[in-house]
């Protein structure tokens, strides 16, 4: 395991640093370009984009809700007006085109949180921890709806970290968030101490949601030169959710397509930058053929080139 | 890493496990469940110093209808609204203010109301005189300085509904002899419950206070009606073919 | 070591205190020391002309309680908001408290930063820029504007520096912009000033008439009163007339909304109907009034060459010629109802009801007034319509019935007005045109004759003009705001004070706008801070000791100006021949001349009462408040005008105020009637003794258009005042938090209507236009005050919101008080 204190070693050996961390540097940009969007109203008085992630209005023309909540909403006795509704609808079309757990490498300013107690953890090497399925976020999802539904409020607002750190650093201006730095503190200590990926991996419901709006999602990440694999296992230690890696790069014996198909798989693209043979890339669903050539010399090449 | 077990057992294995999976998370999912259903319950009064922006549901439908997404907060021009904060005693993320520190002031287009994207503030509230945020109530007459006999009446003065939700109701000051005093009255069916009269009432704790509106009023029992009302309502006397009998007085002789 | 002049004072008087918690002091002068260590001890309101009495808690030098009087006649311990946060005013954050000079390198400059400097060099420059103003232009190139809120004591001192000692007649008060209407028409109608009733009016009448006043806001207290008269006497009736409506129209019977300036034809209607219902008390006008018309088309006061001022025949006339009864009914004939309804666009009814009132001999009726009558281009001629009425019925002069003008100001009466700080008066009615008064005045002043010149000084719009002109060149505001609250600041009070000819010093507790455009700034000590007296409305004189320190190095008016006086030498100023005629004064300072005289320093400081500070007097050697006032009361009673004569200075520190004339010592509270006027004989019934004959004028005067009006450029007009919760501009009240949270800014009141047509909605902030200047502001179409369509309403309290800047400085030629209540304004989106 001591190879993974440092995966992407080999890469940024490679590769250069900056191609071994491009898509983790896109990430940022764009989870932090998400709050800038939201920052330059209340800072210069030009409102590009209005709310919150809840609901938002884009230059005041565009739409946005969060399906999710409008689902709370909506059992918990309130039907929501037009705007909210062609919000969540244009929410869900784009998020079923690009991948539901986009949302979550690329929006959610919970992500940054997580994966830092996640680089923090490899660094110390902390191990173990409370171990239980990922599929509780499920559960979780399926009881704040339920809760949603008995008590008749969005109770599940009262505590979702993603919209409380993102309505603190939005309205509190980033300084002024207040006691959402004790949620984004609580999250923090949870993935570093209580267990690997435990919120964004195992028990946020937000997630869950999203995922399932993945289900057909075109944009997918495939592990179209899998033979070229040395096994040095640094996706597997980067991965938010590694288990969805192994059907397609191990599944060549098995016929499996070399697509990552599972509903988790976040789009992160965190795999690509820290492969040393560039196994992965990014393409579409359809991009599944099973290709049984290898071509050894174009990894040469390609190291060459890098 | 990788077992070598027959695959028979680790079938087992893994059913086992499946089934002690499913009763854990069952057990730690319906706990949290439990925990933020009763937390919701907590959170569902609103405290009396917290007022709802104009046209917001019932507390307890604005809390199934509002996504806390602070549009209307974006859009009220005054320092007005804000989101209450983790921690606070109103509902996290929900839009609320203080009169005491902010009151609303009536904006004619009510822009938070068009802000809204769900309805949690109604749109069928268009013009903000409807608006009920709150109603005043003067809670403490052996304060205020108009029961005094003072000449404040700040309240009244600045209430945008002047002379309609509050008026000034003359009286006698008994206590000064040739002087009148003038007390503040409000008119619940006229009050907006903006809270300009808190916020400029001019006392260190303020005299009168805008309550929402559960909290500010009282309720009759259905089980009496007021006569003068009732045949205010109906236009006539709700029993009608009653007669008047004559009596006998001395002026009858005219 | 040395100890300063205020340590000093206020250990003796800690010591002092401490020692009269212990002693008996004689009955009625000992202040109370509670169990809370709080000293009470009288005292008088601070704002308006109302005079409500207070009682001021002390204690450790800080004024820390207040309250009402609970047996003030005036008030009954009662107060307005103003009146309850009175405690709060003397500790704003940002009092001055050293002399601040304008300089660039350690020196003097017009356009340097203010720096402090120290009290000798505050009156070294301005001695030099004095002494150097005469030298070159002679006295009047000099000039003071005072104050309604200068103690009695002050007023007195600054008029005796100016007229008997700087030799000019350049004094005006700000009470020349709220209360100069109502003095013209009281000398005009009576050669004598101030109301003839009392509040005590208010209990006895059985119908009020308000014409131009929003007693509901600016006189909170007699507003209080008059309702409760309204409330418990049957058939008792208010009638309300205003351009628009205000809060005073709660308590009215008879709501009249007029169209500006048409008060005119609506008095006049009233005494036609009068006339002709055979309502006239002939007896009355017969044995005591002369019947008079006035001079017309007298112009706006403007400057000579404005248009306005060309196109009048008579401007600034103000002559009145006696004519017959008859010719003066035949003068108001053609003021029919029909005409007054369709002129003021009232309902015929409502006149008629309100002419009905007057000519009702069974009803006893107060006519009330302020600004709506005072600010106005024929003030004086609208004041005088008033009391036609009043002469044509009888109603005068009697508990329960007579004309009753208002002061806006503490001391508008007490100061302004009795002893005379105006450019043309001299204590006790008496003015300096008329030698005969000169010569009274320079015998009680000792100074030689020719000092005070017979030419009235500059008015105090007149003054702006002046300073812009640079024709007055070393000016001193005391005691007020003017340059917030003079009209047409943009283009004559502000190039005026900033002109590089002049040297504007300004004294003022606070910072105010005007002190921040002058050069030289006097820190000032204020209200409780010295020992003071204020005259109220109803000719109330009230006194109060000096209840603490005053901050840092500030000083009361009344020291500096005497202080100023010891820096100016007679031979420098009065010319040879005049000082020749008084040889003994030669090489003396003004100080030695007015003040260090034998006369006003004869009372020793074993005089002052133990227990109480008295800053000035400890200064210069002799208890100088009672020194000047006993020398004003020789004005009172060696001057030709008898009628003004005050009780002996103890008197009032012993008292809760009495009503002049003071003879005897009984006060009078209705003047001009026999046993109430000791003036009046038995048998006379009533004398109006002003005159020689007796007898008052009726003077007639028509109705003439208003200077500016509404047109298709400036399609509003714009009306100007203020509003309870602050007061005149703002300085005292504005720094108290929760006045400042009850009406923190300015705005424009607007119907609705006007709103709608313009796309504006309440709460828009907007562009408030004139041909003057713009401000921004925010409307108000809901409110307190709800103007008819075509107006608008702003209070001009709000130092950020100069509303001066847009005021047109047109006056009532007579009175020569801006009318703040007419000129033409646009509203636009900002």
């Amino acid at each position: 395991m001591s190879t993974n204190l440092h995966p992407g070693r080999e890469a940024t050996a490679e590769k250069g640093w900056l191609a071994a961390h491009k898509w983790l540097l896109l990430r940022r940009a764009s989870q932090l370009f998400v709050i800038g969007l939201f920052l330059v109203g209340p800072l210069t008085g030009f409102w590009f984009a209005k709310g919150s992630l809840a609901a938002s209005m884009i230059l005041n023309t565009l739409p946005l809700s969060d399906p999710f909540i409008m689902a709370q909403s909506f059992l918990a006795g309130h039907v929501p007006q037009t705007t909210a509704l062609v919000g969540a609808a244009i929410v869900i079309a784009f998020y079923m085109l690009v991948g539901g757990r986009v949302y979550c490498s690329w929006v959610c300013p919970v992500n940054i949180v997580t994966d830092t107690a996640q680089w923090l953890r490899r660094r110390m090497d902390i191990e173990g921890g409370v171990r239980y399925s990922r599929r509780t976020r499920y559960w979780v999802m399926a009881m704040t709806l339920v809760v949603a539904f008995t008590t008749g409020t969005i109770a599940w607002e009262l505590v979702n970290p993603v919209t409380v750190i993102f309505r603190g650093l939005v309205f509190g201006l980033v300084f002024g968030m207040g006691v959402a730095w004790v949620v984004v503190l609580a999250v923090f200590l949870l993935d570093l101490f209580v267990g690997n990926r435990a919120w964004c991996g195992h028990l946020c419901p937000v997630g869950a949601f999203y995922s399932l709006l993945g289900r057909t999602s075109l944009l997918r990440v495939k592990t179209g030169r899998r033979e070229a694999c040395d096994d040095c296992m640094d996706c597997f230690a980067v991965c938010p959710e590694p288990h969805v890696i192994t059907p397609a790069l191990r599944g060549a014996d098995r016929g499996a397509g070399p697509v990552i198909l599972a509903l988790n798989c976040t789009n992160c693209g965190r795999c690509i930058d820290v492969c040393a043979p560039n196994v992965f890339t990014f393409t579409t669903r359809f991009d599944d053929k099973v290709d049984s050539h290898a071509r050894p010399q174009s990894t040469v090449l390609s190291r060459e080139v890098a | 890493m990788v077992s070598d077990k027959p695959i028979e057992r680790s079938r087992v294995n893994n059913r086992r496990r499946f089934l002690a999976d499913t009763a854990r998370i069952t057990c730690g999912v319906a706990i949290f469940g439990l925990a933020l259903g009763l937390y919701s319950k907590q959170g569902r009064s609103l405290p009396a110093t917290a007022l709802r922006p104009p046209g917001a549901l019932s507390e307890e439908d604005f809390l199934g209808a509002c996504v806390r997404c602070g549009q209307c907060v974006r859009d009220c021009p005054y320092p007005t609204l804000g989101l209450a904060e983790l921690g606070g005693e109103v509902t996290v993320g929900t839009p609320f203010f203080t009169a005491r520190e902010a009151p609303c002031e009536m904006c004619e287009d009510i822009p938070c109301i068009a802000a809204c994207p769900t309805g949690a503030l109604d749109p069928g509230v268009t013009d903000i005189d409807d608006a009920r945020m709150g109603l005043a109530v003067l809670v403490d007459e052996e304060n205020c300085l108009a029961f005094l006999g003072l000449r404040c009446e700040v309240c009244y003065r600045v209430c945008p509904l002047i002379g309609k939700a509050i008026t000034l109701e003359h009286q006698r000051n008994p206590r000064a002899g040739m002087l009148a005093r003038f007390l503040p009255t409000v008119h619940s069916d006229r009050c907006t419950g903006c809270g300009k009269c808190e916020e400029t009432c001019v006392l260190d704790e303020a005299a009168i206070k805008v309550f929402p509106i559960e909290l500010a009023k009282g309720k009759r029992g259905s089980h009496y009606r007021l006569g003068w009302g009732e045949k205010q309502k109906a236009g006539k006397p709700r029993v009608s073919g009653i007669i008047e009998p004559p009596s006998r007085r001395p002026e009858a002789r005219l | 070591m040395t100890i300063s002049r205020r340590d000093f004072i206020k250990t003796n008087a800690a010591l002092a205190a401490a020692a009269a918690v212990g002693v008996t002091l004689p009955a009625g002068e000992s202040a109370l020391a509670a169990d809370d260590g709080i000293r009470w001890d009288k005292g008088v309101c601070r704002f308006c002309g109302t005079g409500c009495g207070e009682l001021i808690g002390v204690r450790n030098d800080k004024i820390v309680a207040v309250q009402g009087d609970p047996d003030s006649p005036v008030n009954k311990g009662l107060n307005c908001i103003k009146g309850y946060f009175l405690a709060k005013i003397m500790y704003g954050k940002d009092r001055l408290t050293k002399p601040l000079l304008r300089m660039k390198n350690g020196k003097f400059d017009k356009n340097g930063e203010f720096a402090p400097v120290s009290w000798d060099q505050a009156f070294d420059i301005m001695a030099e820029k004095w002494t150097a103003a005469i030298k070159k232009n002679g006295p009047t190139s000099i000039g003071m504007f005072g104050s309604g809120q200068w103690t009695i004591f002050e007023g007195y001192a600054a008029v005796k520096l100016m007229k008997a000692g700087l030799g000019s007649n350049n004094i005006d008060p700000n009470a020349r912009h709220c209360m100069a209407s109502a003095v013209g028409a009281f000398m005009r109608a009576f050669a004598l000033d101030e109301p003839m009733g009392c509040y005590d009016d208010l209990e006895h009448a059985d119908a009020f008439v308000l014409w131009g006043s929003n007693m509901a806001e600016m006189h909170p207290i007699l507003y209080s009163r008059m309702a409760n008269t309204r409330l418990t006497k049957p058939g008792c009736e208010v009638h309300v007339m205003s351009t628009f409506r205000h809060r005073n129209f709660d308590l009215s019977d008879n709501d009249i909304i007029f169209t500006p300036q048409t008060d005119l034809v609506i008095a006049n209607y009233i005494a036609n109907y009068i006339i002709q219902n055979g309502a006239v008390n002939k007896e009355f006008m017969d044995k005591h009034i002369n019947v008079n018309k006035t001079t017309t088309d007298i112009g706006y006061g403007l400057r000579p060459g404005h248009p306005l001022q060309k196109k009048a025949k008579n401007p600034n006339k103000g002559k009145f010629t006696k004519i017959s009864f008859d010719e003066y009914a035949k003068l108001v004939s053609e003021y029919t109802l029909e005409k007054a309804s369709k002129m003021s666009g009232v309902a015929p009814e409502k006149l008629e009801r309100l002419a009905k009132l007057y000519a009702d001999p069974n009803k006893k009726v107060v006519s009330f007034w302020t600004m709506g009558c005072n600010q106005h281009t024929r003030g004086v001629w609208m004041n005088g319509l008033i009391y036609n009425i009043h002469f044509l019925v009888g109603k005068i002069s009697e508990p329960g019935n007579g004309p009753f003008s208002l002061t806006g100001q503490p001391s508008a009466c007490g100061t302004a007005r009795e002893v005379g700080t105006f450019a043309h008066r001299l204590p006790a009615d008496l003015v300096v045109k008329k030698e005969g008064h000169r010569k009274v005045a320079e015998k009680i002043w000792n100074i030689p004759p020719g000092v005070i010149p017979p030419k009235p000084g500059f008015h105090a719009v007149l003054q702006n003009r002046k300073l812009k002109d640079g024709k007055l060149n070393a000016y001193w505001v005391m005691c007020t705001n003017n340059l917030q609250a003079a009209p047409n600041m943009n283009e004559e009070g502000y190039p005026g004070y900033r002109n590089p000819k002049n040297f504007i010093v300004v004294s003022d507790p606070y910072p105010t706008v005007t002190a921040m455009a002058a050069d030289l700034i006097l820190p000032t000590a204020m209200w409780m801070e010295k020992e003071g007296a204020y005259g109220n409305a109803e000719r109330r004189t009230q006194f109060w000791r000096q209840q603490v320190s005053s901050p840092g190095e500030s000083q009361s008016d009344m020291w500096q100006i005497v202080e100023f006086s010891k820096r100016l030498k007679v031979d420098d100023i009065w010319p040879a021949d005049v000082l020749a005629k008084k040889p003994e004064h030669k090489g003396k300072t003004l100080y030695e001349v007015l003040f260090a005289n034998g006369q006003v320093n004869k009372f020793p400081l074993s005089e002052l009462q133990p227990g109480f500070q008295n800053d000035e007097s400890h200064d210069f050697g002799f208890y100088v408040q009672k020194g000047l006032f006993e020398e004003y009361r020789r004005f009172q009673f060696e001057g030709p005008k008898k009628g003004h004569e005050m009780a002996p200075f103890e008197t009032y520190h012993k008292n809760r105020g009495m009503r002049w004339p003071v003879i005897d010592g009984k006060e009078t509270m209705w003047r001009y009637r026999e046993d109430y006027d000791p003036h009046v004989k038995k048998g006379e019934g009533v004398r109006f003794y002003g005159r020689k004959d007796g007898r008052a004028n009726l003077i007639f005067a028509p109705y003439e258009p208003p200077a500016e009006s509404p047109d298709k450029e400036y399609d509003l007009w714009l009306v100007t005042g203020r509003v309870l919760e602050h007061w005149h501009s703002g300085t005292m009240t504005r720094r108290v938090p929760e006045l400042y949270r009850a009406f923190p800014n300015a705005k424009v009141y607007m119907n609705p209507a006007d709103a709608r047509a313009r796309e504006l909605r309440c709460g828009d902030e907007v562009k408030l236009q004139t041909r003057r200047g713009e401000l921004l502001t925010r409307i108000e179409t809901r409110g307190r005050n709800k103007p008819p369509e075509g107006m608008v309403f702003i209070p001009f309290f709000d130092a950020s919101q100069l509303v001066n800047k847009l005021t047109l400085d047109a006056t009532d030629p007579l009175s020569k008080e801006a009318d703040f209540k007419k000129c033409a304004c646009r509203v636009v989106e900002a």
